[in-house]
């Protein structure tokens, strides 16, 4: 059984006065438990929006959330306040894309991580500060008996959000939801922090005493399709608010049906391509003028758009390669084309 | 006319740490950019790379001359910059354009886009008639590919990618020789991000400019830059045809770099070897000493490299390396210690 | 096949069209953004009332303010001044003279009190906030400190001072006693924002376009500076208000009170506030209820010209 299961989930900015703005629109996304999923889009596309729904940290009021998030046989949406709180930490973890923004800047980095490990595990504070070191050391601050006493704006960037996942990781949460984690980093940094998840979530053999943190699953969250593709199993790919394909990395990127997969990857320069060939963007930008309720939201920009994608809504079927497309006219296969 | 459009020698630029309540003291300086020599041929495109803090923008900035330089020259076409001042260098600014990495808060919110071209062109008398003006403003649209209607909107009524559209716009208003680009593409959504790219290519090509295009995206700068500058914590560390940077990277930190960019294949993704950095950038406040990479470099030697600065040498026609032991490492005489290289998957 | 209406929009909006020809600016926005404000809604209407009461005040008063019309009911002796009576819908004052009339009139003369002192107040800070803000090094360093020693005297105090250093007191001493404080305020704030401004990518933008720095200035840094001192000012009105009424109410108000303010008439009607609190409450309660008005409208003003809620 999967981990999290999330069923035609939908989020909806509602203000006085003004039109509601549709943030997710019917997402649908499986997690197994020590599996990596990763969410991937442009701004907008709702990834964002999507990990904060899971995690009830959308406002209470102003919002509409619809659809199912059941995470390990429980449906987490409705679920009262406070038992949603017992979850977040110890079930659920998340890490945020500014760690200085999402740490406590009046309190030492060590409190922030006992106090999840006291608040969910009853752990005593002493005992507490030992994990917490023990973490840091996991997570590859050095010297960490030092950081513990340490407040958020003494570290740097890279080890904030060493500490921020160390937090997050305090309780071996079952599922880590990761959003832009490595946005705001350097690429050296971002090579270090995506070597550390990666390394979290598949220590699932080895033994590493009572931080061990096997069998974790993570949601990746981002818009760096190199970041997916070096760290996912499964990918989704989101645009306007919706899964548009979604498949194992290896053949996704391999061979990618949807137009809007196929333009991404045709518009970002890779640095083992060859020089000098000129890039191939997508034309427009993301907009929110044309939602999903007419047609296709990403038919203003494809170019491979038919009548059919301007009135008949494309459903989420299985296309070529048995993958899961959402679109009237995908993209062949390689191959298909050379034939 | 000499091949070489932008002469950079010596280049420092200090900032001051100050501190003080009556009298503001100087405690000490952050070393943003150390000493650069690079020149920048007419009509390439100079790429300059480096992670956040290593003074790229600072440079950038300081051949702009809107950062004053502590020590150095920039020798625009045959002019030194640095001693210019007041309305022969605000004459000289007409050659001389930026394109900023945030499109948003570059343009003044309150301008329509209209005032904000005819901005460039009044300030240097190039409006002649209010026709003239008016045909060279959709010109100037239609070049960037903006709709005729955008002249009397505002700023913020425009996508991402429009407007740094306008933002280009506004540069090539004055017919300048050199743009230097802050971060161009890097606060796009990555579909856009490649118009941004082939736009300034096109213009490049018919215009005939000159870049200077600093990014932190090494597949970024790749892909536009004929040649290609590494810095790190204000100097540059080293220097190549953008081919020969990506092929046979010299100097330990570009190698550790070109290694932490995730490419989107997984095959590839699979295989590749990571030179993983320990450690975070140290502040160019207090830089360490002798080689300014060894407090992160895998391939340390435990003689001259923490004592003795290594200056940017040539090592073979056109690549410059600072460092002491590019061809030993090269040729494999010198190994990092095992268990900083780590492959994934 | 796409119809050519749907068709034409995709080719609009792929093009980055569709949009209306002329722009909205960011003022239109605010304005927008404003008209629905409830808040701003209620103190424009509390504001409106009081301009007009203070225009047609003359027309809308039917006794001169300054005549003892009631004279025969006032008596010191007994301490009696004269009820609300037809005529006189709220009685008479210590002296005999109609308080309706008087409060009509009034208005006007605490409506001048607030825009001239807000006037005198923004305008001085204009001016310092805009040598150090735009020219800053020593000019800068030289205006602050002057603005910190006079920030640092607590406001009324100095407005006491101020008032006090003239022999006689009138109107107008209240009114510069008042605008003198607010300046370093206005100055500080712009000074802040101008500053903030000069950092700002846009102006450097403009410095590398080689625009003339006079231009920069008052083109650029100028304009973009100026939301938190229009905010500020409407609360200044209401502040003005205040501490003119507070100013007369410690005896610094204009010597003749012939010509009524509400701030002069509440500070007169301290003697008798046990025995005849209406006398007290109408000048207060008008105070109050502009000064809410004021204060709405620069609240509200806030809102709407904060970046972050426009859309």
């Amino acid at each position: 059984m999967a981990l999290l299961e999330v069923d035609d989930l939908s989020v909806v900015f509602t203000r006085k006065g003004e039109q509601p703005v549709v943030a997710v629109d019917g997402v649908s996304f499986d997690v197994d438990p020590g599996q990596t999923v990763g969410l991937v889009g442009e701004s907008g596309c709702g990834k964002s929006v999507t990990a904060l729904a899971i995690m009830g940290l959308l406002p209470r009021r102003g919002v509409r959330v619809s659809g199912s998030v059941r995470f390990d046989g429980t449906e987490l949406l409705g679920l009262p306040a406070a038992a949603m709180r017992d979850r977040r930490g110890r079930d659920l973890g998340m890490v945020f894309q500014d760690p200085l923004s999402s740490l406590n800047p009046v309190v030492p980095i060590g409190l922030q991580i006992t106090e999840v490990l006291e608040r969910h595990r009853r752990t005593p504070r002493k005992k507490a500060m030992v994990q917490a070191g023990d973490l840091l050391t996991r997570v590859g601050i050095p010297d960490p008996r030092r950081r513990l006493d340490e407040y958020p704006h003494q570290l740097s960037g890279g080890m904030r959000q060493r500490a921020l996942i160390a937090m997050a990781l305090a309780c071996r949460p079952k599922l880590l939801l990761a959003d832009e984690p490595t946005t705001a980093l350097d690429v050296t940094i971002q090579a270090q922090i995506l070597a550390l998840l990666a390394e979290l979530v598949r220590a699932g053999d080895t033994d590493l005493g009572d931080t061990d943190l096997g069998d974790t699953a993570l949601v990746m969250i981002t818009h760096d399709l190199g970041v997916v593709a070096g760290l996912c199993d499964e990918v989704n790919v989101l645009y306007g608010g919706r899964v548009v394909e979604r498949g194992p990395r290896h053949p996704l990127f391999a061979a990618p049906h949807h137009p809007y997969t196929v333009g991404l990857l045709a518009s970002v320069p890779r640095l083992d391509g060859p020089r000098g060939q000129r890039l191939s963007p997508i034309r427009g930008s993301v907009s929110d003028n044309i939602p999903w309720t007419s047609g296709c939201a990403f038919a203003p920009r494809c170019p491979n758009v038919l009548g059919a994608c301007t009135s008949v809504t494309p459903e989420m079927e299985f296309g070529p390669d048995e993958r899961l497309l959402r679109c009237h006219n995908p993209v062949p296969a390689p191959q298909e084309v050379r034939a | 006319m000499s091949d070489v459009l932008v002469d950079v020698d010596g280049l420092k630029v200090h900032f001051p740490i100050k501190r003080g309540i009556v009298h503001d003291r100087t405690v000490g300086y952050v070393y943003a950019v150390d000493g650069v020599d690079l020149a920048i041929r007419r009509g390439e495109t100079y790429g300059l790379v480096g992670e956040s803090g290593c003074g790229k923008s600072t440079l950038g900035r300081a051949v702009l001359r809107l950062s004053e330089p502590t020590a150095g020259r920039v020798v625009f076409d045959g002019t030194d910059l640095a001693q210019l001042s007041g309305e022969p260098l605000r004459r000289m600014r007409r050659r001389m354009q930026m394109v900023f990495q945030d499109p948003l808060s570059s343009l003044d919110p309150r301008q329509s886009v209209q005032s904000l071209l005819v901005e460039g062109l009044r300030a240097h008398e190039l409006d002649r008639g209010a026709e003239a003006t008016a045909a060279r403003l959709r010109e100037l649209l239609d070049v960037v590919g903006l709709p005729a209607n955008a002249l009397r909107r505002y700023p913020h009524e425009f996508s991402g990618g429009q407007r740094q559209r306008i933002g280009i716009a506004r540069a090539l208003t004055v017919e300048p020789d050199l743009i230097v680009a802050d971060e161009p593409v890097s606060a796009l959504d990555v579909s856009v991000q490649a118009q941004v790219l082939n736009l300034l290519e096109d213009l490049q090509a018919q215009f005939g400019l000159t870049y200077l295009v600093i990014a932190h995206d090494l597949a970024v700068v790749r892909h536009i830059a004929d040649r290609v500058g590494v810095m790190y914590l204000g100097g540059i560390v080293e220097e190549a045809d953008a081919d020969a940077l990506y092929t046979e990277p010299r100097h330990p930190y570009t190698r550790a770099l070109l290694s932490a960019i995730p490419v989107p294949d997984p095959e590839v993704e699979d295989r590749r070897e990571q030179i993983l950095l320990t450690g975070d950038l140290p502040s160019p406040a207090a830089p360490p000493s002798g080689c300014r990479f060894h407090t992160r470099c895998p391939w340390r030697q435990p003689s001259r490299c923490d004592t003795e600065r290594p200056p940017l040498r040539e090592i073979r026609p056109g690549h410059r390396v600072a460092c002491h032991y590019a061809e030993d490492i090269a040729a494999g005489r010198i190994t990092a210690p095992t268990g900083l290289s780590a492959s994934r998957g | 096949m796409l119809t050519s209406s749907r068709r034409q929009r995709i080719d609009d909006l792929a093009a980055g069209g569709g949009a209306p020809d002329a722009g909205v600016s960011l003022a239109v926005s605010a304005w927008r953004r404003l008209r629905r404000s409830p808040l701003f809604l209620v103190g424009a209407a509390i504001i409106g009332v009081f301009v007009v009461m203070a225009l047609l005040a003359p027309w809308l008063a039917q006794h001169d303010p300054a005549l003892r019309l009631l004279d025969d009911q006032v008596s010191r002796a007994r301490n009696e001044i004269p009820p609300a009576q037809p005529g006189h819908p709220l009685g008479g004052d210590q002296q005999g003279r109609d308080l309706y009339s008087r409060m009509l009139l009034g208005s006007q003369q605490t409506l001048l009190v607030a825009v001239l002192a807000t006037v005198i107040g923004l305008g001085g800070g204009l001016v310092l906030g805009t040598l150090a803000g735009a020219i800053g090094g020593w000019v800068d360093s030289v205006v602050m400190r002057l603005v910190d020693v006079m920030l640092s005297i607590p406001s009324l105090l100095l407005a006491v001072s101020v008032g006090a250093l003239f022999a006689r007191q009138t109107q107008f001493t209240v009114i510069l006693a008042v605008a003198i404080v607010q300046i370093p305020i206005f100055a500080r704030l712009l000074r802040g924002s101008m500053l903030a401004q000069r950092a700002s990518d846009h102006v450097l933008a403009a410095r590398a376009l080689g625009v003339r720095r006079r231009a920069i200035v008052f083109r650029h840094m100028l304009p973009n500076s100026l939301g938190p001192v229009v905010v500020q000012s409407t609360l200044v009105l209401a502040i003005a208000i205040i501490d003119a009424a507070a100013l007369s109410f410690l005896g610094l108000g204009a010597a003749d009170d012939s010509v009524p303010e509400w701030g002069q008439m509440l500070g007169r009607a301290q003697d008798v506030i046990d025995s005849h609190p209406q006398l007290a409450f109408w000048p207060a309660g008008a105070i109050i209820t502009v000064a809410l008005g004021f204060t709405l409208v620069g609240e509200s003003l806030r809102d709407a010209l904060d970046p972050k809620n426009r859309r």
